[in-house]
Protein backbone atom coordinates (compact mmCIF):
# COMPACT_ATOMS: atom_id res chain seq x y z
CA UNK A 1 0.00 0.00 0.00
CA UNK A 2 1.59 3.23 -1.35
CA UNK A 3 0.50 6.67 -0.95
CA UNK A 4 0.77 8.77 -4.40
CA UNK A 5 1.00 12.39 -5.11
CA UNK A 6 -0.74 13.43 -7.85
CA UNK A 7 0.31 17.14 -9.21
CA UNK A 8 -2.60 19.22 -9.97
CA UNK A 9 -2.34 18.75 -13.55
CA UNK A 10 -3.20 15.60 -13.77
CA UNK A 11 -5.89 15.31 -11.18
CA UNK A 12 -8.46 15.43 -13.65
CA UNK A 13 -7.48 11.50 -15.19
CA UNK A 14 -8.15 10.77 -11.48
CA UNK A 15 -11.31 12.15 -10.59
CA UNK A 16 -9.67 14.92 -8.67
CA UNK A 17 -7.63 13.11 -6.36
CA UNK A 18 -4.22 15.17 -4.69
CA UNK A 19 -3.61 11.68 -3.55
CA UNK A 20 -4.15 7.61 -4.38
CA UNK A 21 -3.20 4.70 -2.62
CA UNK A 22 -1.36 1.87 -4.94
CA UNK A 23 -0.64 -1.57 -4.63
CA UNK A 24 2.74 -3.21 -5.92
CA UNK A 25 6.48 -3.55 -4.90
CA UNK A 26 7.90 -1.45 -7.38
CA UNK A 27 7.43 1.93 -8.79
CA UNK A 28 5.94 -0.08 -12.43
CA UNK A 29 3.59 -2.19 -10.32
CA UNK A 30 2.22 0.60 -8.64
CA UNK A 31 1.78 2.82 -11.43
CA UNK A 32 0.13 0.04 -13.20
CA UNK A 33 -2.23 -0.64 -10.62
CA UNK A 34 -3.33 3.12 -10.72
CA UNK A 35 -3.27 3.09 -14.36
CA UNK A 36 -5.44 -0.15 -14.51
CA UNK A 37 -8.17 2.17 -12.36
CA UNK A 38 -7.44 4.86 -13.67
CA UNK A 39 -7.22 4.45 -17.41
CA UNK A 40 -6.46 8.00 -18.59
CA UNK A 41 -3.50 8.53 -16.42
CA UNK A 42 -1.55 5.01 -18.33
CA UNK A 43 -0.77 8.16 -21.37
CA UNK A 44 0.36 10.57 -19.23
CA UNK A 45 2.47 8.42 -17.42
CA UNK A 46 3.79 5.82 -19.79
CA UNK A 47 5.78 6.44 -23.23
CA UNK A 48 6.92 3.14 -25.46
CA UNK A 49 6.77 1.09 -21.76
CA UNK A 50 9.16 3.45 -19.85
CA UNK A 51 8.27 6.24 -17.68
CA UNK A 52 7.99 9.34 -20.41
CA UNK A 53 10.12 11.47 -20.08
CA UNK A 54 8.16 14.67 -18.79
CA UNK A 55 7.17 13.13 -15.43
CA UNK A 56 9.54 12.72 -12.82
CA UNK A 57 8.65 10.28 -10.29
CA UNK A 58 10.12 10.18 -6.62
CA UNK A 59 10.08 7.43 -3.73
CA UNK A 60 11.44 8.71 -0.59
CA UNK A 61 12.60 12.25 -1.73
CA UNK A 62 14.33 10.60 -4.90
CA UNK A 63 14.58 10.22 -8.52
CA UNK A 64 13.67 6.80 -9.55
CA UNK A 65 15.64 7.68 -12.89
CA UNK A 66 18.83 7.96 -10.49
CA UNK A 67 17.42 4.75 -8.83
CA UNK A 68 16.68 1.63 -10.67
CA UNK A 69 13.49 3.01 -13.01
CA UNK A 70 10.41 1.30 -13.11
CA UNK A 71 11.71 -1.41 -11.18
CA UNK A 72 12.78 0.47 -8.25
CA UNK A 73 11.19 -1.00 -4.85
CA UNK A 74 8.87 1.07 -2.79
CA UNK A 75 9.93 -0.66 0.60
CA UNK A 76 7.14 1.40 2.37
CA UNK A 77 7.81 5.14 1.00
CA UNK A 78 5.46 7.05 -0.45
CA UNK A 79 5.59 8.13 -4.01
CA UNK A 80 5.49 11.60 -5.60
CA UNK A 81 4.74 12.22 -9.17
CA UNK A 82 5.88 15.21 -11.11
CA UNK A 83 5.79 16.61 -14.21
CA UNK A 84 7.01 20.27 -15.21
CA UNK A 85 5.48 23.39 -14.39
CA UNK A 86 6.07 26.78 -16.43
CA UNK A 87 2.79 27.70 -16.21
CA UNK A 88 3.39 26.58 -19.61
CA UNK A 89 1.48 29.25 -21.58
CA UNK A 90 2.58 29.23 -25.55
CA UNK A 91 5.01 31.69 -26.13
CA UNK A 92 3.30 33.78 -27.68
CA UNK A 93 1.51 34.07 -24.30
CA UNK A 94 2.28 37.41 -22.45
CA UNK A 95 0.41 36.78 -19.32
CA UNK A 96 3.55 35.47 -16.72
CA UNK A 97 2.43 33.87 -13.87
CA UNK B 1 43.45 52.75 43.04
CA UNK B 2 45.41 52.48 39.95
CA UNK B 3 45.85 55.16 37.37
CA UNK B 4 44.85 54.79 33.58
CA UNK B 5 48.63 54.04 32.92
CA UNK B 6 48.95 51.82 35.89
CA UNK B 7 46.23 50.75 34.51
CA UNK B 8 47.30 49.88 30.80
CA UNK B 9 50.49 48.29 31.87
CA UNK B 10 49.14 45.63 33.85
CA UNK B 11 46.26 45.05 30.89
CA UNK B 12 49.18 44.55 29.07
CA UNK B 13 51.43 42.46 31.24
CA UNK B 14 48.23 39.66 31.14
CA UNK B 15 47.66 39.78 27.11
CA UNK B 16 50.12 38.81 24.19
CA UNK B 17 51.41 41.59 22.15
CA UNK B 18 52.34 41.58 18.57
CA UNK B 19 54.84 43.66 16.66
CA UNK B 20 53.59 44.67 13.05
CA UNK B 21 55.94 42.68 11.31
CA UNK B 22 54.77 39.53 13.04
CA UNK B 23 51.31 40.63 12.76
CA UNK B 24 51.76 41.05 9.32
CA UNK B 25 53.03 37.30 9.01
CA UNK B 26 49.55 35.75 10.71
CA UNK B 27 47.11 37.81 8.47
CA UNK B 28 46.76 34.24 6.44
CA UNK B 29 45.00 32.73 9.14
CA UNK B 30 43.77 35.48 12.06
CA UNK B 31 41.11 37.47 12.24
CA UNK B 32 42.22 41.00 12.20
CA UNK B 33 39.43 43.25 14.03
CA UNK B 34 39.61 46.90 13.64
CA UNK B 35 38.84 48.14 17.47
CA UNK B 36 38.57 52.10 16.70
CA UNK B 37 35.77 54.02 16.01
CA UNK B 38 34.26 54.28 12.98
CA UNK B 39 35.50 57.90 11.47
CA UNK B 40 39.35 56.37 11.93
CA UNK B 41 38.16 52.91 10.24
CA UNK B 42 36.85 54.71 7.24
CA UNK B 43 39.91 56.83 6.67
CA UNK B 44 41.70 53.20 6.30
CA UNK B 45 43.04 49.83 7.60
CA UNK B 46 44.04 46.30 7.67
CA UNK B 47 42.89 44.44 4.56
CA UNK B 48 40.60 41.85 5.33
CA UNK B 49 39.78 43.22 9.07
CA UNK B 50 36.58 43.28 10.14
CA UNK B 51 35.90 46.82 11.98
CA UNK B 52 34.20 46.40 16.05
CA UNK B 53 34.19 49.27 17.71
CA UNK B 54 35.76 48.76 21.29
CA UNK B 55 32.40 50.19 22.76
CA UNK B 56 30.55 46.68 20.91
CA UNK B 57 33.33 44.54 21.06
CA UNK B 58 32.12 42.37 23.90
CA UNK B 59 27.95 41.83 22.95
CA UNK B 60 29.01 41.55 19.13
CA UNK B 61 32.20 39.18 19.02
CA UNK B 62 30.21 35.60 19.98
CA UNK B 63 27.79 36.67 17.01
CA UNK B 64 30.85 37.49 14.56
CA UNK B 65 32.79 35.01 16.03
CA UNK B 66 31.49 32.26 17.36
CA UNK B 67 34.69 29.75 17.64
CA UNK B 68 36.60 30.79 20.58
CA UNK B 69 39.43 28.96 19.53
CA UNK B 70 40.09 31.00 16.32
CA UNK B 71 43.30 33.63 16.20
CA UNK B 72 42.57 37.14 16.67
CA UNK B 73 45.06 40.00 16.12
CA UNK B 74 43.33 43.40 17.67
CA UNK B 75 44.47 46.88 16.48
CA UNK B 76 43.34 50.50 17.41
CA UNK B 77 45.56 53.66 16.59
CA UNK B 78 47.93 52.96 18.65
CA UNK B 79 47.93 50.01 20.82
CA UNK B 80 45.96 50.98 23.95
CA UNK B 81 42.36 50.14 22.86
CA UNK B 82 43.27 46.57 21.66
CA UNK B 83 45.11 45.63 24.49
CA UNK B 84 42.04 46.40 26.97
CA UNK B 85 39.79 44.57 23.85
CA UNK B 86 42.13 41.84 24.11
CA UNK B 87 41.55 41.24 27.72
CA UNK B 88 38.06 41.33 27.58
CA UNK B 89 38.08 39.11 24.73
CA UNK B 90 40.18 36.70 27.10
CA UNK B 91 37.89 36.82 29.29
CA UNK B 92 34.80 35.79 27.20
CA UNK B 93 36.99 32.64 26.82
CA UNK B 94 38.93 33.41 23.60
CA UNK B 95 41.87 31.30 24.13
CA UNK B 96 44.44 32.83 20.82
CA UNK B 97 44.18 36.71 21.20
CA UNK B 98 46.77 39.35 20.30
CA UNK B 99 47.06 42.76 20.72
CA UNK B 100 48.60 45.11 17.86
CA UNK B 101 51.38 46.95 19.51
CA UNK B 102 51.81 50.54 17.93
CA UNK B 103 48.67 50.09 16.20
CA UNK B 104 47.71 50.72 12.42
CA UNK B 105 49.87 53.67 12.72
CA UNK B 106 53.19 51.89 13.19
CA UNK B 107 51.49 49.03 10.60
CA UNK B 108 51.34 52.15 8.36
CA UNK B 109 54.70 53.24 9.31
CA UNK B 110 56.26 49.82 8.38
CA UNK B 111 54.40 50.55 4.66
CA UNK B 112 51.94 47.22 4.96
CA UNK B 113 49.10 46.89 2.89
CA UNK B 114 46.27 49.30 3.64
CA UNK B 115 42.51 49.46 2.58
CA UNK B 116 39.85 51.91 2.92
CA UNK B 117 36.84 49.80 3.13
CA UNK B 118 33.89 51.30 0.94
CA UNK B 119 31.41 52.60 3.78
CA UNK B 120 27.33 53.09 3.50
CA UNK B 121 26.32 56.37 3.99
CA UNK B 122 24.39 57.28 7.61
CA UNK B 123 21.43 57.22 5.31
CA UNK B 124 22.00 53.92 4.42
CA UNK B 125 23.23 52.46 7.77
CA UNK B 126 19.65 53.56 8.96
CA UNK B 127 18.26 51.91 6.36
CA UNK B 128 19.61 48.88 6.45
CA UNK B 129 20.20 48.57 10.02
CA UNK B 130 18.45 45.18 10.74
CA UNK B 131 20.52 43.87 8.02
CA UNK B 132 23.59 45.33 9.69
CA UNK B 133 22.77 43.37 13.13
CA UNK B 134 22.41 40.31 11.23
CA UNK B 135 26.33 38.53 11.98
CA UNK B 136 26.35 36.61 8.26
CA UNK B 137 25.39 39.90 6.61
CA UNK B 138 26.99 42.90 8.58
CA UNK B 139 28.32 45.91 6.67
CA UNK B 140 30.60 43.85 4.24
CA UNK B 141 27.34 42.04 3.31
CA UNK B 142 25.18 45.02 2.91
CA UNK B 143 27.96 46.11 0.85
CA UNK B 144 28.00 43.43 -1.28
CA UNK B 145 24.06 43.59 -1.76
CA UNK B 146 24.94 46.76 -2.95
CA UNK B 147 26.95 46.30 -5.58
CA UNK B 148 24.99 43.10 -6.57
CA UNK B 149 23.29 42.43 -9.76
CA UNK B 150 20.15 40.22 -10.17
CA UNK B 151 17.96 39.72 -13.31
CA UNK B 152 14.69 38.87 -13.24
CA UNK B 153 12.79 36.97 -15.96
CA UNK B 154 9.37 38.42 -15.84
CA UNK B 155 7.65 41.36 -14.05
CA UNK B 156 4.56 39.31 -13.13
CA UNK B 157 3.27 37.41 -9.36
CA UNK B 158 6.67 35.42 -9.17
CA UNK B 159 8.75 38.45 -10.33
CA UNK B 160 6.53 40.93 -8.08
CA UNK B 161 7.82 39.81 -4.86
CA UNK B 162 11.02 39.06 -5.79
CA UNK B 163 11.69 42.23 -7.19
CA UNK B 164 10.23 44.04 -4.07
CA UNK B 165 12.17 42.24 -0.75
CA UNK B 166 15.63 42.54 -3.33
CA UNK B 167 15.12 46.32 -4.12
CA UNK B 168 14.09 46.81 -0.48
CA UNK B 169 17.39 44.89 0.78
CA UNK B 170 19.65 46.62 -1.52
CA UNK B 171 20.21 44.98 -4.19
CA UNK B 172 22.19 47.52 -6.15
CA UNK B 173 21.31 46.62 -10.02
CA UNK B 174 18.10 44.89 -10.74
CA UNK B 175 17.19 43.71 -14.32
CA UNK B 176 13.52 43.15 -15.30
CA UNK B 177 13.10 40.95 -18.59
CA UNK B 178 9.32 41.80 -20.07
CA UNK B 179 7.75 42.41 -23.00
CA UNK B 180 4.12 42.53 -20.81
CA UNK B 181 1.53 45.31 -20.39
CA UNK B 182 -0.16 45.70 -16.22
CA UNK B 183 -3.75 44.45 -17.25
CA UNK B 184 -6.59 44.60 -14.49
CA UNK B 185 -6.58 40.39 -14.25
CA UNK B 186 -2.75 40.73 -13.28
CA UNK B 187 -3.75 42.88 -9.90
CA UNK B 188 -4.62 39.61 -8.24
CA UNK B 189 -1.35 39.02 -7.52
CA UNK B 190 1.29 40.57 -9.09
CA UNK B 191 2.06 43.42 -6.63
CA UNK B 192 4.43 45.60 -8.02
CA UNK B 193 2.08 46.52 -10.37
CA UNK B 194 -1.26 49.02 -9.02
CA UNK B 195 -4.23 50.08 -10.76
CA UNK B 196 -2.69 53.59 -11.41
CA UNK B 197 -0.06 51.64 -13.85
CA UNK B 198 -2.96 49.79 -16.12
CA UNK B 199 -1.69 49.55 -19.10
CA UNK B 200 1.98 50.68 -18.74
CA UNK B 201 4.43 48.54 -19.68
CA UNK B 202 5.50 46.34 -16.87
CA UNK B 203 9.05 46.94 -17.03
CA UNK B 204 7.91 50.78 -16.37
CA UNK B 205 5.75 50.00 -13.83
CA UNK B 206 7.82 48.11 -11.54
CA UNK B 207 10.70 50.33 -12.17
CA UNK B 208 8.72 53.24 -10.47
CA UNK B 209 7.30 50.28 -7.37
CA UNK B 210 10.81 49.62 -7.06
CA UNK B 211 12.23 53.37 -6.48
CA UNK B 212 9.72 54.63 -4.61
CA UNK B 213 10.85 51.59 -2.17
CA UNK B 214 14.51 52.29 -2.37
CA UNK B 215 16.36 54.63 -4.35
CA UNK B 216 19.31 53.13 -4.12
CA UNK B 217 18.29 50.57 -6.65
CA UNK B 218 19.53 51.28 -10.20
CA UNK B 219 16.70 48.99 -12.66
CA UNK B 220 17.12 48.49 -15.99
CA UNK B 221 13.89 47.73 -17.66
CA UNK B 222 13.97 45.08 -21.10
CA UNK B 223 10.79 45.76 -22.52
CA UNK B 224 11.48 42.82 -24.91
CA UNK B 225 10.45 39.37 -24.43
CA UNK B 226 13.98 36.96 -23.54
CA UNK B 227 14.52 35.04 -27.14
CA UNK B 228 18.05 33.30 -29.02
CA UNK B 229 18.10 36.82 -30.84
CA UNK B 230 18.42 38.97 -27.63
CA UNK B 231 19.39 36.85 -24.84
CA UNK B 232 23.55 36.94 -25.38
CA UNK B 233 23.23 40.53 -25.27
CA UNK B 234 21.28 40.87 -21.59
CA UNK B 235 22.75 38.14 -20.12
CA UNK B 236 26.11 39.35 -21.02
CA UNK B 237 25.81 42.59 -19.26
CA UNK B 238 26.96 40.67 -16.22
CA UNK B 239 24.56 39.19 -13.18
CA UNK B 240 25.41 37.66 -10.30
CA UNK B 241 22.37 35.66 -9.92
CA UNK B 242 19.01 35.30 -12.27
CA UNK B 243 15.34 34.93 -10.69
CA UNK B 244 13.32 32.70 -13.17
CA UNK B 245 9.82 33.98 -13.45
CA UNK B 246 8.86 33.16 -16.77
CA UNK B 247 5.21 31.64 -17.91
CA UNK B 248 6.45 29.09 -20.39
CA UNK B 249 8.70 26.49 -21.29
CA UNK B 250 10.43 27.94 -24.49
CA UNK B 251 11.94 30.97 -22.01
CA UNK B 252 12.40 28.10 -19.47
CA UNK B 253 14.90 25.80 -21.62
CA UNK B 254 16.29 29.11 -23.38
CA UNK B 255 17.13 30.75 -19.65
CA UNK B 256 18.16 27.40 -18.74
CA UNK B 257 21.03 27.04 -21.68
CA UNK B 258 22.24 30.47 -21.56
CA UNK B 259 22.39 30.37 -17.65
CA UNK B 260 24.78 27.27 -18.12
CA UNK B 261 26.95 28.69 -20.97
CA UNK B 262 27.20 32.03 -18.91
CA UNK B 263 28.20 30.25 -15.67
CA UNK B 264 24.71 32.13 -13.86
CA UNK B 265 22.92 30.65 -10.94
CA UNK B 266 19.56 30.68 -11.32
CA UNK B 267 16.80 30.50 -8.43
CA UNK B 268 13.81 28.96 -10.29
CA UNK B 269 10.44 29.22 -9.23
CA UNK B 270 6.94 27.71 -10.73
CA UNK B 271 3.41 27.69 -9.82
CA UNK B 272 0.15 26.51 -10.60
CA UNK B 273 -3.09 26.54 -8.76
CA UNK B 274 -2.30 25.79 -4.94
CA UNK B 275 1.45 24.29 -5.85
CA UNK B 276 4.44 25.65 -6.29
CA UNK B 277 7.99 24.49 -7.29
CA UNK B 278 11.70 25.95 -6.07
CA UNK B 279 14.98 25.15 -6.86
CA UNK B 280 18.15 26.99 -7.60
CA UNK B 281 20.34 25.65 -10.93
CA UNK B 282 24.22 26.51 -10.12
CA UNK B 283 26.13 25.74 -13.61
CA UNK B 284 28.88 23.74 -13.06
CA UNK B 285 28.33 22.87 -8.77
CA UNK B 286 24.90 21.60 -9.31
CA UNK B 287 22.09 20.18 -11.50
CA UNK B 288 20.31 22.27 -14.72
CA UNK B 289 16.58 22.55 -15.40
CA UNK B 290 17.29 19.96 -18.42
CA UNK B 291 18.77 17.46 -15.64
CA UNK B 292 15.77 17.81 -13.40
CA UNK B 293 13.08 18.02 -16.25
CA UNK B 294 14.52 16.43 -19.83
CA UNK B 295 11.57 17.31 -22.10
CA UNK B 296 8.56 19.64 -21.26
CA UNK B 297 5.28 18.01 -20.74
CA UNK B 298 2.87 17.85 -23.90
CA UNK B 299 0.53 20.95 -24.03
CA UNK B 300 -2.54 19.23 -22.29
CA UNK B 301 -0.11 18.79 -19.36
CA UNK B 302 0.80 22.21 -19.49
CA UNK B 303 -1.85 24.82 -19.01
CA UNK B 304 -0.93 28.06 -17.97
CA UNK B 305 -2.14 29.90 -15.12
CA UNK B 306 -4.35 32.07 -17.36
CA UNK B 307 -5.89 28.94 -18.46
CA UNK B 308 -5.73 27.11 -15.03
CA UNK B 309 -5.80 30.10 -12.45
CA UNK B 310 -3.28 30.20 -9.32
CA UNK B 311 -4.39 31.43 -5.87
CA UNK B 312 -2.80 34.62 -5.60
CA UNK B 313 -1.05 34.67 -2.47
CA UNK B 314 0.71 31.73 -4.14
CA UNK B 315 3.47 33.46 -6.24
CA UNK B 316 3.76 35.75 -2.96
CA UNK B 317 5.34 32.34 -1.19
CA UNK B 318 7.16 31.21 -3.94
CA UNK B 319 8.20 34.66 -5.30
CA UNK B 320 10.03 35.60 -1.69
CA UNK B 321 11.55 32.22 -1.91
CA UNK B 322 13.84 33.01 -4.98
CA UNK B 323 14.58 36.21 -2.99
CA UNK B 324 15.94 34.42 0.09
CA UNK B 325 17.81 32.28 -2.42
CA UNK B 326 19.03 35.44 -4.34
CA UNK B 327 20.05 37.34 -1.59
CA UNK B 328 21.92 33.77 -0.49
CA UNK B 329 23.78 33.20 -3.16
CA UNK B 330 24.76 37.58 -3.78
CA UNK B 331 25.83 37.59 -0.06
CA UNK B 332 27.60 33.69 -0.41
CA UNK B 333 26.19 32.50 2.69
CA UNK B 334 24.02 29.81 4.03
CA UNK B 335 22.89 26.39 2.00
CA UNK B 336 20.94 27.26 -1.23
CA UNK B 337 18.15 24.76 -2.84
CA UNK B 338 21.30 23.43 -4.96
CA UNK B 339 20.05 20.16 -5.87
CA UNK B 340 16.69 20.35 -4.27
CA UNK B 341 13.49 20.90 -5.25
CA UNK B 342 10.53 22.59 -2.84
CA UNK B 343 7.51 21.20 -3.67
CA UNK B 344 5.32 23.60 -1.72
CA UNK B 345 1.07 22.95 -1.36
CA UNK B 346 -0.63 25.81 -0.27
CA UNK B 347 -3.80 24.14 0.12
CA UNK B 348 -3.19 21.51 2.41
CA UNK B 349 -0.10 23.86 4.00
CA UNK B 350 2.97 21.35 3.36
CA UNK B 351 6.33 21.69 2.03
CA UNK B 352 8.38 18.67 0.45
CA UNK B 353 11.58 17.99 -0.59
CA UNK B 354 13.16 15.89 -3.05
CA UNK B 355 16.72 15.50 -4.46
CA UNK B 356 17.81 16.76 -7.94
CA UNK B 357 20.88 14.99 -9.35
CA UNK B 358 23.01 16.33 -11.93
CA UNK B 359 22.22 14.11 -14.89
CA UNK B 360 25.71 12.70 -16.49
CA UNK B 361 24.51 12.68 -19.78
CA UNK B 362 22.77 16.41 -19.82
CA UNK B 363 22.58 17.54 -23.42
CA UNK B 364 23.55 21.13 -22.38
CA UNK B 365 25.92 20.88 -18.63
CA UNK B 366 27.61 17.47 -18.71
CA UNK B 367 31.02 17.18 -20.02
CA UNK B 368 30.02 15.79 -23.34
CA UNK B 369 27.09 18.17 -24.26
CA UNK B 370 25.30 17.52 -27.38
CA UNK B 371 23.46 20.98 -27.59
CA UNK B 372 25.74 23.91 -27.77
CA UNK B 373 23.91 26.55 -29.43
CA UNK B 374 20.30 27.87 -29.15
CA UNK B 375 18.04 25.85 -30.48
CA UNK B 376 14.38 26.81 -31.53
CA UNK B 377 12.58 26.59 -27.92
CA UNK B 378 8.99 26.92 -29.36
CA UNK B 379 9.48 24.00 -31.52
CA UNK B 380 11.35 22.01 -29.09
CA UNK B 381 8.33 22.61 -26.58
CA UNK B 382 5.88 21.56 -29.40
CA UNK B 383 7.08 18.56 -30.71
CA UNK B 384 7.84 16.58 -27.76
CA UNK B 385 4.97 13.75 -28.48
CA UNK B 386 4.57 12.33 -31.84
Amino acid sequence: MTKVRIPPTLRNEVGGERELIGEGETVREVLEDLSGRYPALEAQLFEQGDLAPFVNVYVGGEDVRTLDGLDTRINGGSMILLPAMAGGAPASRRDAC
Amino acid sequence: MATYRELLARVKGEIEEVGAAEARERRSEALFVDVREREEWEEGGVPGAIHVPRGQLESRIEGLVPDRSREIVLYCSGGSRSAFAAKALQELGYENVASLTGGFTDWKRNGFPIETPRSLSSEQRRRYSRHLLIPEVGEAGQERLLGGRVLLIGAGGLGSPASLYLAAAGIGTLGIVDADVVDDSNLQRQIVHSTETLGEPKVASAKRTIQALNPDVEVKPYEERLTSENVERIFGEGWDVIVDGADNFPTRYLVNDASVWHGIPVVHGSIYRFEGQVTVFNPGEGPCYRCLFPSPPPPELAPSCAEGGVLGVLPGIVGSLQANEALKLVLGIGDTLQGRLLLLDALGTTIDEVSVQRDPNCPVCAEQPTITEYVDYVEFCQGVRG
